[in-house]
């Protein structure tokens, strides 16, 4: 018997349809809901309608973006933002789901924690109403971000209409330089294809240097999928995928752990499938990126200039880069290693992971911050880690300020933000205007070229620091 | 959900692409319950002299024409709540964020593709006639411009459905009913994996 080969994508689809419409839209079964304290006006619709939630067992609350990254030991004093915090529990306690709370000894990101805890596994249809659920797709899972009516709807029924999306395959070959992090390469995608290069598309990212990633490396590209408008990111799951998942809390055990990486070995996609459209790009030609406009498709590597609006042709365009330039602060043909900067903040759920913190702390290792900065790691395990490795006291003795996990000043809704007219080197996913705080001017970077400005003070070309391995006398 | 069949209103132009979600809601304000009156939080801290949404001559829009990747970042509905509360019903741009899409649609609010000089045309048309309107018909899929030309869009049909009808899908996944239970069945014994042990 010949089928058709099929991708990654068309599986993980395929195995989740529960039912069609005529007019090709697909009910699609959802193993995993993810929700976090945003998730409020979904519970007031289902609540509204005398509804119930469907799978509790398959339902999983976090706190992450309200949690204050400081001192957890006396209560959040704005009481709008612990009213977001204690809603989240209330409403998973009422609808009997686990919640992962302030002082959990899981707690963290969402999109740090679900993955160390087991619960992100290959093949898996996954929500969560936050844009960056695509990080999930690391594991070879189809996963997406949500709003608060779909979220209501799979809270209720446990599936989603959903229009096929078309399919994108991003084959990056070779291998990545010194200093060169799965930041840049997403980074280089983006820039590549737009912000909007992707949309209505799910991605798969392929070749010999997606393969080379760390499960970190590849949740940080699968994560800002969703910055170059795709519906999701997906890597086919491979040893690498198995090995991090066996044994965490939640993943299947033994026997039942043999079955399913038996099952997963059969998700990659096939020789000879097919895609909508196909992108390549060579990992000897990116470079350690930074941003210079409010969307991270301005990435540019770091040894480039401030481009000029006068260069563009199209007038329309030229008026948006003047006013991106105007937002930055910014002057056209400006070297961007001679722009200073105000602070740096380390942390996200793009790049807070252990390898995000050895890569930074690598960089300040005996070095001093000339600049505040603030590093918080994703997750109580992550941060638990780090300080068995004294990551925490290189930081610390740097100068900058160790936090408790979260959010934190990615989206500053916890109250760490930019202040108003500075400018932040950021480990984040987005430089988007008033992102981090009204009138911040986020710059868009790896954790080691985050570090190497926060130790010189402005956008700095971390390959130009003389930076020792951990570990290395 | 208010159905959404015909509108004839007048349009405000923004000649900014990208313009992400952030934007239309800022972070502080999703704190806010919907009774808040979302309406006052929509660009609220793009109120600067000179934005569009500002001008006496665009007072009374009710469709927002802008341009690529209209409501790109993040996936919170609130930015939908704002377009909404402050009486957009309806925007047209060249692409949009597909989450921010999804969203609209489940708010009676009605996303419009069209090319993007196609859309360049009509921001033109509607600086150099401020105040003028447009006329949407959802059922003929028409978007009747300043100049009087009808411009053709595509809607996926479902779409439309629930726009025209004003649906709530959880009652029509509801008629689904026995396909989910049945998927359940099938799928928790070929995957046992799935439910989360421990």
């Amino acid at each position: 018997m010949t089928s058709q080969p099929r991708s990654l994508f068309e599986k993980v689809w395929d195995a989740h349809v529960v039912a069609t419409r005529p007019d090709g839209q697909a009910l699609l079964a959802i193993d995993r809901h993810f929700l976090h304290e945003g998730s409020f006006h979904a519970f007031g619709m289902i609540d509204h309608a005398g509804r119930k939630v469907r799978r509790p067992e398959l339902t999983f609350a976090v706190a992450d973006h309200y949690v204050p990254s400081h001192s957890r030991s006396r209560p959040i004093a704005d009481p709008e933002i612990a009213n977001m915090v204690t809603m989240l529990e209330a409403n998973a306690g009422r609808h009997g789901l686990r919640h992962f709370g302030l002082h959990d000894p899981a707690q963290g990101i969402v999109h740090v924690l679900a993955p160390e805890q087991g619960l992100t596994l290959p093949g898996l249809t996954i929500v969560c109403g936050d844009s960056h659920t695509s990080t999930h797709g690391a594991f070879g899972a189809l996963a997406f971000g949500i709003g608060a009516t779909e979220v209501s709807h799979v809270l209720a029924t446990q599936t989603l209409w959903q229009r096929r999306p078309r399919t994108m395959r991003i084959t990056v070959d070779g291998v990545l330089g010194p200093h060169v992090t799965a930041k840049d390469l997403i980074l280089a995608v983006i820039a590549a294809i737009g912000a909007d290069g992707a949309a209505g598309h799910v991605i798969e990212y392929a070749g010999s240097a997606i393969r080379a990633l760390s499960m970190e490396g590849r949740l940080t590209v699968c994560n800002m999928s969703i910055e170059a408008g795709a519906r999701a990111g997906m890597i086919a799951p491979d040893d690498t995928t198995f090995s991090w998942i066996e044994g965490r809390h939640y993943a299947p055990k033994g026997a039942l752990f043999d079955r399913a990486v038996e099952h997963w070995r059969t998700l990659p996609s096939d020789d000879g499938a097919v895609f909508d459209r196909e992108v390549t790009l060579d990992a000897a030609d990116i470079a350690p990126a930074v941003t210079w406009g409010t969307s991270p498709e301005t990435a540019v590597p770091v040894t480039a200039a401030v481009p000029d609006p006068g260069a563009e042709a199209d007038p329309v365009r030229a008026g948006q880069m003047r006013k991106m330039l105007d937002y930055m602060g910014l002057a056209p043909g400006m070297a961007l290693e001679d722009v200073p900067i105000d602070r740096v903040f380390i942390g996200s759920c793009t790049n807070a992971r252990l390898e995000d913190l050895r890569a930074a702390a690598e960089v300040l290792r005996g070095r001093r911050a000339v600049v505040p900065g603030l590093v918080v790691p994703g997750s109580v395990p992550v941060r638990r880690q780090a300080e068995a490795e004294g990551l925490d006291r290189v930081f610390i003795d740097a100068g900058l300020e160790w936090g408790e996990p979260g959010c934190s000043m990615c989206v500053g809704i916890n109250g760490d933000l930019v202040p108003a007219g500075e400018r932040c080197a950021s480990t984040t996913n987005r430089n988007f205007p008033g992102r981090q705080g009204p009138n911040a001017r986020t710059h868009l970077m790896s954790p080691a070229m985050a570090a190497a400005a926060a130790a010189t003070g402005r956008l700095t070309d971390v390959r130009k620091l003389d930076v020792r391995k951990l570990g290395a006398s | 959900m208010e159905p959404f069949v015909t509108l004839t209103a007048p349009a405000v132009p923004l000649d900014i692409a990208n313009i992400d979600t952030d934007q239309l809601l800022p972070a502080r304000f999703l704190k806010k319950p919907r009774s808040a009156g979302y309406g006052n939080f929509l660009f609220h801290d793009e109120r600067k002299p000179g934005f569009p949404l500002d001008d006496p001559a665009y007072a009374g829009a009710r469709v927002l024409v802008s341009d690529r990747n209209f409501g790109c970042g993040s996936s919170r509905e609130g930015a939908v709540y704002a377009l909404v509360d402050g009486g957009f019903r309806c925007v047209v741009a060249p692409s949009f964020g597909d989450i921010f899409a999804a969203n609209a649609a489940k708010n009676g609010l009605l996303t419009i593709t069209l090319p993007e000089d196609a859309v360049a045309t009509l921001r033109r048309q509607l600086q150099e006639a401020p105040g003028a309107s447009v006329t949407v018909d959802l059922p003929a899929q028409t978007l009747t411009g300043p100049d009087g030309r009808a411009l053709t869009f595509a809607i996926d049909l479902f779409k439309k459905e629930c726009l025209v009808e004003g649906l709530d899908d959880v009652a029509l996944t509801l008629r689904h009913q026995d396909a989910i239970d049945a998927f359940d069945r099938t799928d928790g014994a070929a995957r046992p994996w799935v439910v989360p042990g421990a």
